[in-house]
């Protein structure tokens, strides 16, 4: 499957990249090359393979419902570029 | 044209852990901002989260009470989208493998009876953090305590066929969470949010219209008022031979109208993957049957007793065992009177008139489930009579501390009088002190004497409080005969 000029940029707006008009055929070739490459898996003849959802033959380990983590908010926001009033403050965004 | 309305609705429930669904940050309301936020819920680099057991269980746990399918495998998937108050960029949920498949719920409708509602499945994922656009000069603050929050999407057919109807399966789903202890179900602090999606069809027609989805509506009856708005829309401009526009509304309360949320500007595509640092969920039917005995009783359940082994009316039964905190006072009551019947009319009369009176939650109410059980044993054994009753209920919630009811009975001179020779010295006074009254009384027709006798009744009780209303009647009318 290719990928159009279109989609490439609906692609860098979801992953909120900013890529330049000059740059959108590189992009649609190595994405596009990418996507002929999981054709080509999914081309592979899977029946009666049950789908894996992990490459690790392993299930999740659980964890006790107990609060282990404390307050640390002064260290973590010592590298925040912008707080106020114990808020991490971004550009305005509603919806 | 005649039209079907077709809903479903998808409700968030904060599950009552004390940790978060992958982190050990604490879940605890109201905290100052971002003291409850650690590096897994703020998305630093190179943290892994680990899935808390305790939001597991309590997931297969509510998977059981609405007899659904349990995954015994479930797997944990991206979500991915950008925004502020989810810093990882993706929020980690189940797609293909939920841990509650499909199951279902009964709900009761006015007319008494009962639907049955599918529901397709319930999967947990994690809480995003709280935006606040207020008061920070043009900026917006960014508060993670939420974040990582574990909550079950409880996703419904699209069976619901009205607003009442929507309605009350908000309610029942209320019921189950709190009964299972799983969800706090404090809808003013967000524990259970409600995403409403509404279509309508010419009646008769299989393929569903177009829908909306109404978000984040957060009251029992703001659910049915949203929808009822909803519908009315899409009515209006389906009968205008218009069409409705697929998208995200919001409910203006004040207003009582829904309105699209700002479109965006490229339709989302969430690109949902598995989710490489978590691996497979593997629970056994082991596992599955040993919560299966920690289930208590439910709703349903406990209204089906309280109607077949404690003959309470439909009604009764229904309201009483609707609310976990609610059926634990009344029955607390119950037993200590042994007797539903009476403790489910003060329930429902004298204890929820307070309630509403003075807008408290049963749990805050002044007159503990024991004293009220106290009070209805002195009714029971004829200590008190209704009056003197509810002047103790009233003296009790004006002064809580007052432990020992008898004491309180005999200090508030309450005590009911039965002796019947006490009694007729009052009758006798009262009869002598009102000769004009006597003689209208004897003065009427027999057929019409048992209504005559009712103001003799007022002044006996005036002249004594507590008085037995059954003997002063008997004496009244043997005293009266006798003349």
């Amino acid at each position: 499957m290719a990928l159009d000029q279109n989609q490439i940029r609906d692609i860098a707006e979801l992953s909120r990249l900013q890529i330049d008009d000059d740059q959108i055929t590189a992009y649609q070739q190595n994405l596009s090359n990418i996507l002929a490459l999981v054709d080509q898996l999914a081309a592979v003849d899977t029946q009666g393979i049950e789908p894996m959802a992990h490459p690790l033959d392993a299930t999740q380990r659980l964890r006790a419902d107990v609060v282990t983590e404390h307050n640390q908010r002064e260290h973590f926001q010592a590298i925040a570029p912008h707080t106020e009033q114990g808020h991490y403050l971004v550009p305005k965004v509603v919806e | 044209m005649e039209w079907e309305v077709v809903i479903g609705l998808e409700i968030h429930a904060q599950l009552a852990t004390q940790s978060k669904i992958f982190s050990g940050a604490a879940t605890a309301y109201g905290a100052d901002a971002n003291t409850q936020a650690c590096a897994v819920d703020l998305g630093l680099p190179g943290v892994l989260p680990v899935f808390n057991e305790e939001a597991l269980r309590m997931a297969v746990k509510f998977g059981l009470a609405i007899d659904a399918e349990i995954g015994k495998k479930s797997v944990f998937d991206r979500k991915n989208y950008f925004y502020p108050d989810s810093p990882k960029g993706y929020q980690t949920t189940q797609l293909h493998y939920p841990t509650v498949g499909m199951g279902h719920i009964d709900i009761e409708l006015d007319d008494g009876s009962t639907r049955r509602i599918n529901v397709t499945r319930a999967h947990l994922e994690e809480d995003a953090g709280k935006s606040v656009h207020e008061g920070f000069g043009g900026l917006s603050g960014i508060d993670l305590n939420r974040a990582g929050t574990p909550l079950i999407e409880i996703v419904s057919e699209p069976e619901l066929r009205s607003a009442k109807e929507a309605s009350a399966y908000f309610r029942k789903m209320h019921s189950i969470v709190t009964y299972l202890g799983i969800c706090d179900g404090d809808l003013s602090q967000g524990s259970m949010r409600c995403d409403c999606n509404v279509s309508l069809r010419p009646k008769g027609q299989t393929e569903f219209g177009t829908r909306t989805e109404i978000k984040n509506v957060n009251s029992f009856r703001n659910v049915e008022r949203a929808i009822e708005a909803e519908i009315e829309r899409q009515m209006d401009i389906l009968e205008e031979g218009g069409r409705i526009i697929q998208e995200t509304r919001l409910y203006d309360a004040d207003k009582n109208e829904t309105r699209a949320m700002r479109s965006k500007e490229v339709a989302n595509d969430y690109r949902y993957f598995p989710c490489p640092d978590l691996l497979p969920v593997i629970i056994d039917d082991n596992y599955i049957e040993a919560v299966r005995a920690t289930l208590p009783e439910l709703p349903d359940q406990k209204r089906h007793r309280f109607q077949k082994d404690h003959g309470l009316s439909a009604i009764d039964a229904a309201v009483l065992s609707s609310q976990r905190e609610l059926a634990h006072y009344f029955e607390t009551a119950a037993q200590i009177a042994n007797d539903y019947k009476l403790a489910a009319n003060w329930v429902q009369g004298d204890v929820s008139a307070t309630l509403n009176r003075l807008e408290l939650d049963i749990t805050a109410l002044p007159v503990s489930a024991e004293q009220l059980g106290q009070i209805l044993l002195r009714i029971k054994d004829n200590t008190l009579n209704n009056g003197g009753a509810k002047e103790v209920f009233n003296a009790l919630l004006a002064d809580p501390s007052q432990t020992d009811i008898d004491a309180l009975i005999d200090q508030l001179g309450l005590k009911q009088v039965s002796d019947t020779g006490a009694i007729e010295a009052i009758v006798n006074d009262v009869l002598a002190a009102n000769p004009k009254l006597v003689e209208s009384y004897l003065a009427t027709p027999e057929d019409k004497r048992a209504k005559a006798i009712g103001p003799f009744i007022g002044l006996v009780r005036k002249a004594a409080k507590g008085v037995n209303p059954q003997v002063v009647m008997d004496v009244l009318q043997q005293q009266l005969n006798r003349l």
